[in-house]
């Protein structure tokens, strides 16, 4: 009676040790990405149950724009934009565009090397693996069987000339058998 | 001796070698009216042209537009244009010339066609084109 009540008092104390330590830690983590979450972009934690923005050459104008969160002066450069666009300058349309948009056209279609990378980072392994092979032969294999040798494979041979193998298109056709010598 | 229905038969074979000669305009095609290139043209100029269009509908019309198999007519981008200009959407409207010359692949002179088109309406709006400011390049 008194063991189970023990331990139950262990079990106990360890479930609110997980629990504190959850509440605790868990929270905090949480609300920092909520907050973070509040960029569109690069985020740990993404909101999927919201639009999103994305960067798609058949989507041309995204849910979202890229930056939600502006700050003052970007506030001031959205409100001359309800004015006339003559009176913005080159930048301040290009800092508009960057606003709504993370990636231009040309910066979406633009490829990258990385192609090279994986081809180098492949023949490295495999040059490595060559490597490990030639160690293999080198030092794991043992002889190769005597039957191998050129005075065997030579006894071998004049065998197979005395049967008569392949006589008609193959072996012993190549056989001078008058000359003793091949063709 | 041919019986008497085998003569049927090749009689009824006879007379129907007869219909097949029937006018080869009949063809299986659907029945359904192909809209013709000007009808296409107005439906559009006239949903962009719409006054209280909300920015989600000029998203999803443009969308929409980009996602057929065709490049735009310059009268459906200046209506798209003025909807963004309605919307005070300086970025839309750059974003929508973009997507125009990336639609035309590999025919590169449908874009400056397109830009030489407009180019009253991007002058009086105030639209730089993304070559004027540098977006066309990386």
């Amino acid at each position: 009676m008194r063991r189970t009540r023990l331990c139950m008092e262990k079990m106990l104390a360890s479930r609110a040790l997980v629990r504190g330590l959850q509440s605790g830690f868990w929270r905090r983590v949480s609300t920092s990405s909520a907050a973070w979450a509040a960029h569109t972009h690069d985020v740990d934690v993404v909101d999927c149950s919201v639009p999103q923005y994305n960067n798609r050459l058949d989507t041309p104008l995204p849910d979202v724009p890229f930056v939600r969160n502006l700050s003052a002066e970007q506030k001031k450069l959205k409100e001359k934009e309800k004015g006339s666009w003559t009176q913005l300058t080159k930048e301040e349309k290009l800092a508009l565009y960057r606003l709504t948009h993370e990636l231009s056209f040309a910066e979406m279609r633009q490829g990258s090397k990385e192609w090279m990378t994986v081809l180098g980072g492949v023949f490295i392994f495999l040059g490595f693996t060559g490597l490990l092979v030639l160690w293999q032969r080198i030092y794991v294999y043992g002889d190769v069987p005597a039957t191998l040798s050129p005075e065997s494979v030579a006894q071998q041979t004049q065998r197979m000339i005395d049967m008569r193998v392949n006589p008609v298109h193959g072996f012993a056709n190549k056989w001078d058998y008058e000359k003793k010598q091949w063709k | 001796m041919i019986s008497a229905a085998v003569l049927r038969g090749i009689g009824s074979l006879t007379r129907a070698r007869a219909a097949f000669t029937a006018p080869l305009a009949v063809r299986c095609y659907s029945h359904a009216k192909v809209e013709t290139d000007e009808e296409f043209d107005s439906r559009w100029v006239t949903y962009f042209s719409k006054p209280d269009l909300d920015a989600w509908e000029l998203r999803k019309g443009m969308n929409t537009l980009i996602g057929y198999d065709l490049v735009p007519e310059p009268k459906i981008l200046d209506s798209a244009l003025r909807a963004c200009r309605r919307l005070n959407d300086l970025a839309s409207a750059i974003r929508i010339l973009e997507a125009v010359k990336d639609k035309s692949g590999p025919h590169k002179e449908i874009y400056p066609y397109v830009i030489q088109e407009l180019n009253p309406t991007l002058q009086e709006l105030g639209i730089s084109t993304p070559e004027e400011l540098g977006i066309d390049k990386i």
